[in-house]
């Protein structure tokens, strides 16, 4: 059986296992953006802050995601639903380059810039949309990159404790010894982390085109 | 904002000192400047310049004395609200990047609520004012020449109609002659203005030229405080220096 043979036959699963790893991936990423750049920020406002916190991301990031999913498996809560579990490792993997990338963008906006905002009467808040974020938002979108991208990636090891996604067939080709299968969950996963970076890096690049208008 | 223009001097250094980690900046600097006048201050790099005009717009309060504007003391003013009154103009106009030459200017009195008539009004009367045509509006800062940001720097500072503009080494990155013209501009410019202006440089040319009265820092302390006049004949030895190194062109590598 090719694997093409095995894509067209099994489509309906494919699909499903796509949508499932999108689903995955998708959403720990926001997750990791919606806690991960409002702690970039806070760093960048409470600096004794930015060495615990960037130190714990990093701690966790250097957990195998293997070993992840399996401490949290007793968890309470996290534990029942496998998707759930999956999200919130993913999660926790997304979180280091946001977190790190908003510091950065912000850290390095050209400080008489910042100056002059505050002499002419911006408040902190006014200072943050109006000047640092904007400035920031290109290094931001680089690090939400590289988590959707990492995220993509690590989904597929989801399968293993049940959470779905491509993964299953790379899990199900594996145990069968069956290349054709490994390469229906590998290929659409690899195609997908490529989409993705290719699309954030586009909005990337167009908003460093702004942010470097110096 | 109006209420900043009353009576009295705009700006007002009373006994004031400024130490910072417990390194003396500002010795007893005492000095005031009028509605309508423009005051130099001149110095070296360090002289305690820039420390002077945070203690103005309230980024660093005095630690002694008083620094009054319009009559009261900035550590009693909302900082919002006395930056606001204050307009702030920075070497190569420290314009925001990602805004258009009309979002930069109109930043102040867009955050103060002004509609969107009032705004565009403004942004057009401004840009008229400092001799830019309409359609450098929707351009980029960076899509303009220095001298043309600088301008686009000054039309900022006066978007809100502040009653004081400081200009902290405003000309210092441009060309000298793009600089001369900058100065004339300006000249013409403070006619109609009637504004409080603090002029910050260290080149004693643009302070004879802009100055109703320059004022000398050097090591935090204030050695001078006269007209271009009476500048050029003061007898004070620091005074005699600044103008030597100025005619001297060996005197100003020695200053450098």
């Amino acid at each position: 059986m090719t694997f093409w043979h095995f894509i067209v036959t099994n489509r309906a699963q494919v699909l499903d296992l796509t949508v499932e790893h999108i689903m995955l991936a998708g959403v720990a990423t926001l997750i990791a953006a919606i806690v991960g750049i409002p702690l970039g920020i806070l760093i960048t406002r409470v600096p004794r802050l930015s060495k615990p916190v960037l130190g714990s991301a990093n701690v966790i990031q250097t957990i195998p995601s293997l070993a992840l999913f399996g401490f949290l498996l007793p968890a309470p809560w996290l534990g029942e639903r496998a998707g759930r579990l999956a999200i919130f490792a993913l999660a926790l993997y997304g979180l280091l380059p946001l977190i790190r990338n908003t510091y950065t963008g912000i850290r390095t906006v050209d400080p008489t810039l910042l100056e002059a905002g505050r002499a002419m009467g911006l408040t902190d808040r006014q200072l943050l949309f109006q000047v640092e974020l904007p400035l920031a938002s290109g290094v931001i979108i680089a690090g939400l990159r590289i988590a959707a991208v990492l995220s993509i990636g690590v989904a597929t090891i989801a399968a293993a404790i049940g959470a779905g996604g491509l993964g299953e067939f790379i899990f199900r080709g594996l145990a069968m010894v069956n290349n054709q299968v490994i390469l229906a969950g590998a290929i659409p996963a690899a195609l997908l982390a490529l989409a993705v970076d290719t699309l954030l890096g586009l909005l990337e690049r167009r908003l460093n085109a702004v942010g470097m208008r110096s | 904002m109006t209420d900043l223009a009353s009576r009295g001097p705009a700006i007002e250094f009373d006994q004031a000192s400024f130490r910072l980690n417990g390194r003396p900046i500002l010795n007893e600097i005492s000095l005031s400047v009028q509605p309508g006048e423009t005051v130099v201050l001149l110095g070296r790099s360090g002289s305690g310049k820039t420390s002077a005009l945070k203690l103005i717009n309230g980024l660093q309060l005095p630690t002694s004395g008083e620094v009054r504007v319009n009559g009261r003391r900035t550590q009693d003013w909302d900082p919002i609200e006395l930056r606001r009154g204050i307009g702030y103009v920075i070497q190569e106009g420290g314009l925001f990047p990602h805004y258009t030459i009309e979002r930069n200017i109109s930043l102040v009195p867009r955050i103060e609520g002004w509609d969107e008539k009032r705004v565009q009004d403004r942004v057009r009367e401004l840009l008229a004012m400092v001799r830019l045509s309409d359609d450098v509006s929707s351009r980029y800062p960076s899509e303009l020449s220095g001298g043309q940001r600088q301008r686009v720097g000054i039309a900022r500072a006066l978007a809100a109609d502040p009653p004081i503009l400081i200009m902290d080494e405003a000309f210092g990155a441009l060309d000298p002659i793009t600089r001369s013209e900058m100065q004339k501009e300006f000249l013409e410019l403070r006619q109609r203005m009637r504004k409080a202006v603090i002029f910050v440089t260290h080149d004693l040319r643009e302070a004879l030229l802009v100055g109703d009265r320059i004022a000398l820092l050097e090591e935090g302390r204030l050695i001078a405080n006269l007209t271009p006049g009476e500048f050029e004949d003061s007898q004070n030895s620091i005074v005699r220096a600044y103008m030597e190194a100025f005619s001297d062109p060996a005197a100003v590598r020695r200053w450098a």
